[in-house]
């Protein structure tokens, strides 16, 4: 099994506190500024986001799963349906900058969803897009993130894993692996 | 699992416990979206759907229309009192030219028993029954048991009792399907000729008495007594029905442990339930309708949900 470490659990860390840097460079004190974590995995990160930007500004920040399953352009396409998740927007989104947080962009079609999905709970002023990892030249739809973990060249027949602590995983860790080893 | 295990839903009676969950837990997804400032989802909107009655109705058609609005479905209506069946024209070829007009699933409400199973046999659009005479009404029986689920937290282990009019009822032969699934205990009650001979092959208890029923359940489902559907004479009077099978306040205080009251609608006030246990905390019949929508999303998203090449 071919089977290669992106981020091991020390440039993780180091990768979560840089992304947090960059994004109180853009939004200073979170004031106006919400993050939205995308299910099923994105909310491991948003809520990693939130504690470590909590703790380096030292106030709540407000945090919102969203759930895009009612939203992607594949429903009926796909051999088996996607079992949805729970979303959970304590706020509306009018007039708030808001910080889409996702694990791993891939096609760019679960963003593209994500800012369908966000429309039902308002007209944000602003949207950005966070990712851990970003998976190069592999988009379907012209979207990119504004704050990037990592940017990997990939192939179509490998899978970003990532794998964390909370979930029951040893360490926080991300590795690129064929498909067919998993599969 | 992510589908059901059927293409149509025709009765509680053909699904598995499994299907019901996912009905359920879909359901959960879809009733917080009907909360929502905007409350419409785009997953259907290459779908369109007929939602045929035969029968009247009320809340169950605009519940299946709203549900479908919600999922941005096309619909269209259509009802037997101002259409072709009044010229002769044969349930088969009325569908047959819905569906020659490009639609994707039916809705329908017919007053035989077994229509939407005859017609699934023939057609090839997803066939959801909203009531086939006195047999089954699936989707009030799932919004039911959802609703016990909802305020109980579970289903199983609940003691339910459906009161009233059983025999002309597909929603206490639905719902005996649906709670027993769930693993909860079942009576029916009501007069002894409002109660079908076979009830009891179901594996339900049956009591004769309301007083008694009531101290026995957690939950009272109360039917409507359906005038519309007695040719004969079942009781002799509406008034001594109220006396004898009415809930009222004055008998859930008599009885002294909290009951929880449903009702699927429409309410016979004064018959056989009084506006004062209606109106009261004790009864979910309003949440009852809400959950209703969001069942019914569910259960057309699920249906939908297979894949479909585009054409």
């Amino acid at each position: 099994m071919q089977k290669k470490l992106l981020l091991d659990h020390q440039l993780f860390e180091i990768t979560i506190q840089r992304l947090c840097q960059q994004l109180i460079e853009n939004h200073s004190n979170f004031k106006n500024t919400v993050l939205i974590g995308l299910q099923p995995r994105g909310i491991f990160l948003a809520d990693r986001i939130k504690s470590t930007l909590e703790a380096n500004l030292g106030d709540k920040i407000d945090l919102g799963y969203l759930d895009i399953t009612f939203y992607r352009d594949d429903f009926r396409r796909r051999e088996k349906p996607l079992r949805a998740n729970a979303t959970s927007m304590p706020f509306i989104l009018e007039d708030k900058k808001v910080v889409l947080i996702d694990d791993v962009l891939y096609t760019g079609r679960s963003i593209r969803a994500a800012l369908d999905a966000m429309s039902a709970f308002g007209r944000p002023e602003l949207v950005e897009l966070l990712v851990l990892i970003e998976r190069k030249y592999t988009r379907h739809l012209p979207i990119q993130p504004n704050y990037i973990g990592k940017s990997v060249n990939t192939m179509q027949s490998q899978r970003v894993q990532v794998e964390w602590n909370i979930q029951g995983a040893k360490n926080d860790n991300i590795w690129l692996i064929n498909k067919t080893d998993t599969e | 699992m992510t589908s059901l295990s059927v293409n149509h839903l025709l009765g509680i009676k053909d699904i598995s416990k499994n299907d019901i969950e996912l009905i359920f837990e879909t359901a959960d997804y879809f009733k917080e979206i009907i909360n929502r400032p905007i409350k419409k989802v785009p997953s259907l909107r290459d779908i369109t759907i007929a939602n045929v009655f035969f029968e009247n109705s009320t809340r169950t058609r605009l519940s299946f229309e709203l549900a479908e609005k919600r999922l941005s479905a096309d619909v269209i209506n259509f009802s037997s009192s101002s259409s072709s069946v009044k010229k002769g024209e044969t349930l088969l070829d009325t569908i047959n030219n819905i569906l020659a007009m490009k639609v994707d699933m039916i809705v329908m409400r017919h007053s035989s028993p077994g229509a939407p199973h005859f017609l699934s046999k023939h057609i090839n659009a997803n066939i959801i029954n909203a009531g086939d005479g006195t047999h089954e009404h699936p989707t009030q029986a799932l919004l039911d048991s959802y609703s016990i689920r909802e305020k109980f937290g579970e289903v199983k282990g609940k003691k339910i009792a459906i009161i009233g009019d059983i025999l002309h009822s597909r929603v206490a032969i639905s719902n005996i399907y649906a709670l027993q699934k769930l693993g909860a205990e079942v009576m029916v009650c009501g007069p002894n000729t409002l109660l079908p001979k076979f009830i009891k092959t179901l594996g339900v208890q049956v009591e004769l008495d309301v007083e008694k029923a009531l101290r026995w359940c957690d939950i009272a489902n109360v039917l409507r007594i359906q005038l519309e559907r007695q040719e004969i004479k079942y009781f002799p009077s509406l008034r001594e029905y109220s006396i004898y099978y009415g809930i009222n306040k004055a008998l859930l205080d008599k009885i002294g442990k909290p009951v929880t009251i449903m009702h699927p609608g429409p309410i016979n006030r004064g018959v056989e339930l009084n506006s004062d246990v209606a109106d009261s905390d004790a009864a979910i019949i309003l949440h009852q309708v809400e959950n209703g929508v969001a069942i019914r999303m569910s259960v057309l998203y699920l249906l939908a949900s297979n894949k479909t090449p585009l054409n």
